[in-house]
């Protein structure tokens, strides 16, 4: 490891993923579709990145190939300094560890026939070192309580919980592994507007005590600049506008920026300056 | 009950601004295998030609259930009405048979959905969807039903819509494919629109062309229209008033303004707070606590007293009803013991 100061924990250098046209008979490749292409960024220790865009404009594509569920057609990722751009399965594992996942769905995400436990302690099953198996339960009831659920209820199943619950279900599973980043791809999207507020001020708590970085990807404005340091907004795969979310929601400079901004609603239309 | 296109005074039920639609006490009952849900309690509302009026909650409140009612789409056999009357132009649509309410609802009230991709039938062409309507319940031609079908096409912004019309829906965006929804359901002119989470699925900036076309057409046809929404900043562009629903009853209701601005009850109130705005940046969000109640078993007293910051012994024995105090607006109305020192504390 480099020192910790200088290197940013997550570096994506000119990101290029295309997804192939394949000819209907022989499978051949015909073309691509550039999902993402030319995208840099930094993520320093326990800042927050904001990625917006409409939907296809790649911001899930970017999430998928930092964690490497999809493989990039081009560009470096670097984590913690070490280049990942084309590392095995195998050699994946270690880092995999470090950048967790909080998904959309929180009733799609999660196993329906695992309990709590089951949910929570399944990455150490596969990550056999982070916690000894004699102190699973009680790992799990800590995890539980951090991330607000009643511990008691370790053994119950997804359906029993309401979705805010779920949510957070899966944010004490991404939290199993004590990661250093956390890609939350719409996590608050799925929820009420009250329990929505919620889950951000979670996601607010455990930065501060932990100190996690997040890539967080929404379509919600408004739910990025509360939340964000700094913002890029995609559109098309490519970067529109990147930086700090003072400056590209105060003083947009793009037009694209410009329209996404004049669109999000705003409670009290009266209150604009426009109207 | 003439169906042309005039302006919002259609004299035969709009006159000095008389309701369009009543619905009045409704109650919606579903049996479920642990017990009886009362998805809707006592839910009463008017909207009069060229008005809007939303309806916001969160999921689980009743405002689609709402929807069902009027629609005649409750679930059978688990959903029913159980009380209340549904009045539109002289006919209690809650006491009818849901083939008589479909008659009606087909051409006088129509209805769009969330989803415009399940709404729409994946393997016939757009126009042959469109003009289904004319031919069915107008018995034209199918030469004169397409021709209509283009127009409405047009109407509702579909580019070059000559060509487009041959094709099937999944060559459509989103946004288009909730165009071409509405085409369908103002394809009959009708007087009320029921738009259910019209924009949910779009993109912000679709989602605004979506609002301003609905408001454009409404302009233009004088239909009342009602917009459900869990969204409270999509519908205040739109909406002059408003019903915010909490596990199935409204609890407050008036000039969407007036509530926003000074909101009579703690749940309204909690909501605004919940929205992340220039404000809240960098600081902590203030939501509401705990989780919407289950509808099998709800707390005695006011429903939302569990969650309520204000909450005190007589929230929790007696429900609130909605009423107007003096010196609030005309037409404000909360359902909240203590809605004068709510106002107050504002």
């Amino acid at each position: 490891m480099s020192s910790a100061g200088t290197t940013p924990l997550l570096r994506v250098t000119n990101l290029k993923v295309a997804y192939p046209i394949r000819s209907s008979l022989l499978q051949r490749k015909i073309g691509e579709n550039v999902a993402v292409d030319d995208v840099t960024f930094d993520i320093n220790p326990g800042e927050t990145v904001g990625l917006v865009g409409e939907s296809g404009s790649g911001k899930s594509t970017v999430a998928r190939a930092v964690i490497g569920l999809v493989k990039s057609d081009g560009g470096r990722i670097e984590f913690e300094g070490n280049d990942i751009t084309r590392h095995s399965p195998r050699q994946l594992k270690p880092v995999r560890r470090e950048m967790q996942m909080v998904f959309q769905d929180p009733y799609a995400s999660l196993n329906p026939r695992l309990t709590v436990r089951d949910l929570i302690a399944e990455a150490w099953r596969v990550h056999s070192d982070v916690v000894p198996r004699d102190r699973w339960t009680a790992e799990v009831k800590e995890l539980m309580e951090r991330v607000g659920l009643n511990p008691d209820y370790s053994d119950r199943y997804p359906h029993q919980f309401s979705g805010g619950q779920r949510q957070r279900i899966g944010i004490a599973r991404a939290l199993a592994l004590r990661p250093k980043l956390i890609i939350c791809d719409e996590p608050v999207s799925a929820l009420d507007v009250s329990v929505q507020a919620q889950v951000l001020n979670l996601l607010d708590d455990l930065q501060d005590d932990l100190g996690l970085a997040y890539l967080f990807i929404s379509h919600d404005l408004s739910v990025v600049e509360h939340l964000c340091d700094r913002v890029l907004v995609l559109h098309h795969g490519v970067v529109a506008e990147e930086g700090s979310a003072r400056e590209v929601f105060d003083h947009p400079r793009d037009d694209y920026t410009r329209a996404l901004l004049a669109a999000v609603p705003v409670a009290r239309p009266w209150l604009e300056p426009s109207s | 009950m003439t169906t042309t296109q005039t302006g919002p005074l259609n004299p035969s039920t709009s006159m000095s601004g008389a309701p369009l639609l009543s619905v009045q006490d409704l109650t919606v009952e579903f049996s479920t295998a642990a017990g009886v849900a009362r998805a809707l309690d006592g839910v009463s509302f008017e909207v009069s030609a060229g008005e809007t009026l939303a309806i916001l909650g969160e999921s689980g409140s009743g405002k689609s259930t709402t929807a069902q009612a009027i629609m005649a789409l409750l679930p059978k056999p688990a959903g029913a009405i159980t009380g209340g009357k549904i009045l539109y132009a002289g006919r209690d649509l809650a006491a009818e048979p849901a083939s008589k309410v479909r008659e009606v609802c087909g051409t006088e009230i129509a209805m769009i959905f969330q989803d415009p991709l399940s709404s729409l039938n994946p393997v016939f062409r757009v126009g042959a969807q469109v003009a289904e309507p004319f031919r069915r319940r107008r018995g034209m031609g199918r030469r004169d039903a397409w021709a209509r079908a283009l127009d409405l096409l047009k109407r509702v912004g579909i580019p070059d819509a000559e060509t487009r019309i041959n094709d099937y829906p999944h060559q459509f965006s989103g946004g288009q494919r909730q165009r071409i929804m509405i085409a369908m359901a103002l394809a009959l002119d009708p007087k009320v629109l029921i738009a259910d989470e019209p924009t949910t699925a779009l993109d912000v900036t679709v989602q605004k062309q979506v609002m301003n076309l609905l408001a454009d057409l409404q302009a233009e046809t004088g239909m009342a229209m009602v917009l459900i929404s869990h969204d409270l900043g999509v519908v205040a562009e739109v909406a002059k008033r408003a019903a915010i629903m909490y596990a199935g009853r409204i609890v407050e209701t008036g000039p969407i303004r007036d509530m926003y601005d000074h909101p009579a009850h703690p749940y309204t109130s909690g909501l605004l707070d919940s929205i992340p705005s220039q404000s809240s940046v960098g600081g902590r969000l203030k939501p509401i606590v705990g989780s919407p109640p289950n509808l099998l078993n709800l707390p005695s007293g006011c429903a939302f007293n569990p969650r309520c910051p204000f909450a005190i012994d007589r929230c929790r024995e007696l429900a609130p009803t909605l009423r107007t105090p003096e010196g609030w607006s005309e037409g404000h109305q909360a359902a909240c013991h203590l809605s004068e020192e709510m106002l107050a504390h504002v």
